[in-house]
């Protein structure tokens, strides 16, 4: 068997964002977002802690229902979660402990009732792709973190979604582990053609991942300040003039929203910034 | 491709290092074994003192009791009364993890069912087997049913409480992604709520199997022929005190060896829900 990917069946889909604004009761986490995700694309989704990018992606995946505005992918209205829309979550804990490597991969097409041999099949392909195939008879709890969290992606893609959600997917590893996962990240999109919308903090993950970047306010009632193309050649090198240029250019963009972030979390004062 | 980290758990571990863990192993379990034969003889030793200081019309000594289990054993009373008694134990208890488990999981998951279903089991849950006895006979006769639903009665709460507990517990990131590779309500429930709560059902059939034997007592005070508790409530009535001593020993020497079943079996076919006992 190879790895190669059939692009054909992992679409990518357009996502469309329309005004969407979330409530929790009286706190008003996210304010009149539009955005349009094209098909294919690597969308990052930036800003500081608690800025409700996370509570974006999560509408974004079903989880949690838009007060105002609506969210659709190819033309189809999200009303709840949907195997189309996969996810791809910070902690490994969203693995099933019980199930080995490859049949957490499977779980997808096994829930859609695929046959055995279909759904160890797609299983080894994608664990191929993720570089986990000698693993698949491991569980979870003896993969370090940055497997794991392979194991996640992969099994996300063996469901053939249209669109890839991930939040923060990299944030609990290690810097050397981050950084390999970040090159994998890279080579896995471009070999398996979907869109991603990936959530992060980390200017230097979204300058290698993305194509374009979306800067978000600080919250409460967080919007989407700037939008960044990143027209670099791929796989990309963060120490080239031009990642360095866009790095600081988003570092100042992003930097004032830290300052309004901390200072609404009372561990600031206004003269801190300055 | 870029390297894919290291596994956590190596089985290249070098032979002479395996070797020398695989003694430690069974030094470590020797040592055990060591501690439990002195308490046990300490224990004995301590009792052999009682009786003697309060003479045998109160306390039967060591001697006198091992004499009279022997007496039991030989005319077949022992093995009935521990058959009679393990088999009312298994029905009542295995009904109680049977009935338990689901409506725990239902609880658990469904709101609605956990409103409608709480009052009761925050009400039974305190009042005591022992006091449901009368009931139990008048209902259901003087047969084995009054006997296993007591049982069961005792198993089923603490079974249903414990599997809610797993329920609550389950991280809701295992759901949300559960729910997005998509599987249905019912899938979930199989294939995620269940083995994940696999840990605090065994549990709660660990704490079901104490109430079980706390209770069989009680169960067989009223009209059983056979039965570890049918032994120590009829001996009283001779006033063989040493008969008595026979019926709790082999009580407790019985919970043990089902308690260490349940551990051994659960850890080894339970292993990979996590299961650690």
């Amino acid at each position: 068997m190879t790895t190669e990917i059939d692009r054909e069946s992992a679409r990518g889909a357009t996502t469309t964002i329309d005004g969407v604004g979330i409530r929790f009761g009286s706190y008003h986490a996210v304010d009149a977002i539009s955005l349009d995700i094209e098909a294919g694309e690597f969308l990052c989704l930036l800003g500081p802690s608690g800025c409700g990018k996370s509570t974006l992606l999560s509408a974004l995946a079903g989880f949690t229902p838009a007060t105002v505005g609506a969210i659709s992918v190819d033309d189809e209205p999200v009303a709840g979660p949907s195997p189309e829309r996969g996810m791809v979550f910070q902690n490994s804990d969203a693995l099933f402990d019980w199930l080995t490597v490859r049949q957490n991969v499977a779980f997808g097409p096994r829930m859609r009732g695929q046959s055995r041999k279909a759904q160890a099949a797609l299983a080894d392909e994608y664990l191929g792709l993720v570089g986990l195939r000698k693993f698949a008879d491991k569980f979870p709890d003896q993969l370090s973190g940055g497997m794991r969290q392979r194991v996640q992606i992969a099994r996300v893609l063996a469901n053939r979604p249209r669109i890839v959600l991930m939040d923060e997917p990299f944030g609990a590893l290690d810097a050397q582990t981050r950084q390999v996962m970040q090159q994998e990240m890279d080579r896995i999109w471009r070999e398996s053609g979907c869109t991603v919308v990936f959530v992060t903090h980390d200017i230097g993950e979204a300058i290698i991942l993305a194509d374009r970047i979306a800067v978000m306010t600080a919250g409460p009632a967080a919007s989407i300040k700037n939008i960044y193309s990143v027209d670099l050649p791929r796989p990309r090198d963060e120490t080239s003039p031009e990642a360095i240029a866009l790095h600081q250019k988003l570092r100042q963009d992003i930097g004032h929203e830290v300052r309004t972030a901390l200072r609404e979390q009372g561990l600031a004062t206004e003269e801190d910034g300055r | 491709m870029t390297s894919v980290g290291t596994v956590a758990s190596k089985d290249s571990t070098t032979a002479p290092r395996a070797r020398r863990r695989r003694s430690d192993a069974l030094s470590g379990r020797l040592r055990t074994v060591g501690m439990y034969m002195l308490s046990i003889a300490i224990g004995v030793g301590v009792w052999q003192l009682v009786a003697m200081r309060y003479g045998s019309a109160l306390v039967a000594s060591p001697a006198q009791t091992l004499v009279a289990a022997k007496d039991l054993a030989a005319d077949g009373t022992l093995l009935n009364s521990v058959i009679a008694s393990s088999r009312r134990i298994l029905i009542g208890w295995g009904l109680g993890l049977v009935v338990g488990v689901p409506i725990g999981l239902l609880m658990g998951r469904l709101t609605v069912i956990r409103q409608l279903l709480d009052p009761y089991i925050e009400f039974f849950r305190f009042i005591p087997p022992v006091a449901f006895v009368t009931l139990a006979v008048v209902w259901l006769g003087i047969g084995e049913a009054s006997k296993v639903v007591l049982i069961f009665y005792t198993s089923v709460f603490i079974v249903t409480l414990n599997t809610i507990a797993g329920v609550l517990s389950i991280n809701e990131s295992k759901l949300r992604a559960a729910t997005s590779l998509g599987a249905s309500r019912w899938q979930i429930l199989r294939f995620i709520v269940l083995p994940a709560t696999v840990p605090h059902i065994v549990t709660g059939a660990r704490l079901a199997m104490g109430n079980s034997f706390l209770t069989i007592v009680s169960a067989e005070i009223v009209a059983a022929q056979v039965g570890l508790g049918a032994l120590i409530w009829t001996s009283r009535n001779y006033g063989r005190i040493d008969w008595v001593f026979v019926g709790i020993i082999t009580l407790g020497i019985l919970g043990f060896v089902f308690d260490r079943i349940l551990r051994v079996v659960a850890s080894r076919v339970l292993r990979r829900y996590g299961v650690k006992l």
